[in-house]
């Protein structure tokens, strides 16, 4: 039992690893991908509980990542000076999740404060997910895939085509978030190191709690919903809640993506929301070998990092569509899968019982 | 004392009356069978007393209290049970496993709590693990533990599934035709297995095609033809009853 947790040591030993090259190496940026990789890394961590664990598919989580950042950067960018006046706005200032920091111009700007905005957004999500996932999750296959597909769909129109939101160009100037004190997420290159590791912090603990979820009673529940719906219902298991609550969490993780990698990036576009994204996701899950977090973990790992780092170049887009189309082709059941290392396994094996027969 | 009582009950699909206005009582602690022919409406009734169908008209009482609306997790909750024709294991999960979901009535580790692996569900983990390997010896089976569920013999799956519906520690077993697919000797053991179950209180009502098996362990029998009950006696009153005999061997042979 206690294995599960030290793949997470080793995982952090890794990091730590990847961090020490890139420092005698002189190639530091390239810890500015890894901390965006993170941040993508939690919601396919979250995605993947929902796809290989409860075995319901998304196509619309780029949406509630979106919804994250763009709530976040509205409510950290929206200058609140020219409506301090009204009463609502001084009542808000009061409770102190008001703050002002000086514009580009030497004025100043007053915001909501990054917490509160993240608070906000993620409360919004979890609420929106839960009206959404009701009766979306009734569907089943392709009709769900197709549901969710046409949230995703509706939260791009959405973004692209509010002046308030930036429309086309999205929201900029977002103000780094001081988690901790010390800790401030932001893209300045002074805090580059510091915001690799409360990245990849979040993810390994982000985890840790699902891989105990999995390792519990719900999680057995969810493997069961995923493999006999009707026989798990027939067990006394809840299956609409669960699904439901397991749509939320994924919702929820994607959401905290959204509105941290806003700030590490000081901003957010439409394209964040786009159909793409949701694809890319679930595709990283694909190869992952769906039922497999840590699988996911590593080629989300792998496969963002590349894609920030520019690699697969025009072709980006179609790189992930591709995998999914070959993975789905030729391994349905993923490349990273238990089953892949344990038939390797068995090649082996196999071999050198022939050998010895001979 | 009336355990469940199904009262004038009726279900259509389209133009086929499925269930035509069945009625009966299933006593606690005893095994009742029900028998047809095939398309006589007995999986429709079983589906309709665990939650998986609303009947059209009629009532479902368990233990005084109506169940109809009720959803089938809500009905296995208060205690009833059920296997199926067709096998439903969960697949990739091993015999044990399977059967620890049954379970999940017995225990309440939620997200938060799983998430948190709070102290408390490490004794629940414990106690689910226990109980379903007692399960386990129950029915012989201990050697399967760590078996993958689907990939088990046919006989061993049925017996799993037997184990799974067991776990949720049911006052109403539900068992939807368990000798189906099954060679005479898992069949004779399958009869034994039934009838220590109901030995330890659990009152079962189940569908079953082999009359051997049926006339052996059942206190009670009811035969339904489609969709109407034309009988519903003891083993050896079923055997001489002349409307039973027309259903199941013909017409000329009444």
């Amino acid at each position: 039992m206690r294995a599960k947790y030290l793949q997470l040591f080793v995982f952090a030993g890794l990091l730590v690893v990847i961090q020490l090259i890139t420092m005698f190496t002189g190639s530091v940026y390239h810890l500015t991908q890894l901390t965006m990789t993170a941040y993508y890394s939690l919601l396919i961590i979250g995605l993947c509980m929902l796809i290989g664990y409860a075995g319901q598919i998304s196509l619309g989580h780029a949406g509630f990542f979106a919804i994250g950042g763009y709530i976040s950067a509205f409510l950290t960018t929206y200058d609140l000076t020219p409506h301090q006046e009204k009463v609502i706005i001084s009542l808000i200032k009061k409770t102190g999740i008001l703050v002002s920091r000086p514009d580009l111009y030497g004025g100043s700007l007053i915001n909501l404060h990054p917490w509160a905005a993240c608070m906000i957004a993620i409360l919004t999500t979890i609420a929106i997910a839960y009206i959404i996932g009701g009766p979306v999750l009734k569907l089943k296959g392709h009709y769900l895939a197709m549901a969710t597909l046409g949230f995703g769909i509706i939260v791009y129109r959405i973004v692209i085509g509010t002046e308030l939101l930036g429309a086309a160009d999205g929201i900029s100037g977002v103000p780094g978030f001081s988690l901790l004190p010390g800790v401030v997420i932001s893209g300045s290159s002074a805090f580059r190191v510091k915001n690799y590791y409360t990245s990849w912090g979040l993810v390994i603990a982000a985890m840790a709690l699902l891989i105990n979820l999995i390792h519990s009673r719900i999680g057995r529940a969810l493997s069961s919903i995923h493999g006999a719906e009707d026989a798990a219902d027939a067990m006394g298991i809840p299956t609409a809640e669960y699904k439901l609550k397991t749509f939320v969490l994924s919702a929820a993780l994607a959401s905290l993506a959204g509105v941290l990698l806003t700030h590490y990036n000081g901003g957010i576009g439409p394209s964040e929301a786009s159909v793409m994204k949701s694809v890319r996701y679930v595709a990283i899950v694909a190869i992952g070998g769906m039922a497999n977090l840590w699988g996911a973990l590593f080629m989300s790992l792998l496969l963002n990092y590349l894609s920030l780092r520019g690699y697969f170049g025009t072709f980006d887009d179609a790189v992930f569509g591709a995998i999914l189309i070959i993975i789905m082709l030729f391994a349905p059941d993923g490349l990273l899968r238990k089953k892949t290392i344990s038939d390797i396994k068995r090649l082996f094996a196999r071999n050198t019982a022939e050998k010895e027969m001979l | 004392m009336t355990l469940l009582s199904i009262k004038g009950i009726n279900k259509h699909f389209g133009g086929l009356h499925a269930v035509n206005n069945v009625s009966f009582d299933v006593t606690k602690g005893t095994v009742k069978a029900l028998i047809g022919p095939n398309g006589a409406g007995k999986t429709t009734l079983f589906n309709l007393i665990s939650g998986f169908l609303q009947a059209d008209t009629g009532a479902v009482i368990y233990k005084d209290r109506e169940i109809q609306r009720l959803r089938p997790y809500q009905i296995a909750a208060h205690g009833v049970a059920r296997t199926f024709q067709h096998i439903r294991l969960f697949p990739k999960m091993t015999a044990l496993e399977n059967i620890m979901i049954g379970r999940h009535t017995h225990s309440r580790a939620g997200f938060i709590a799983g998430m948190l692996n709070l102290p408390f569900t490490w004794k629940e983990e414990k106690e689910i693990k226990e109980k379903s390997l007692e399960i386990m010896d129950f029915l012989g089976i201990t050697g399967l533990a760590d078996a993958e569920a689907t990939s088990m013999a046919y006989g061993q799956q049925r017996i799993v599934e037997l184990g799974r519906a067991l776990a949720c520690e049911p006052e109403l077993l539900l068992l939807d035709e368990p000798a189906a697919g099954l060679n005479m000797r898992e069949t004779n053991e399958m009869g034994r297995l039934i009838s220590r179950i109901r030995d330890k209180g659990i009152t079962v009502l189940i569908v079953e095609h082999d009359m051997s098996l049926v006339m052996n362990i059942s206190d009670e029998i009811i035969v339904l033809s489609y969709g109407e009950k034309i009988a519903d006696d003891r083993p050896i009153a079923i055997q001489k009853n002349q409307e039973v005999i027309k259903v199941y061997l013909g017409e000329e042979n009444a």
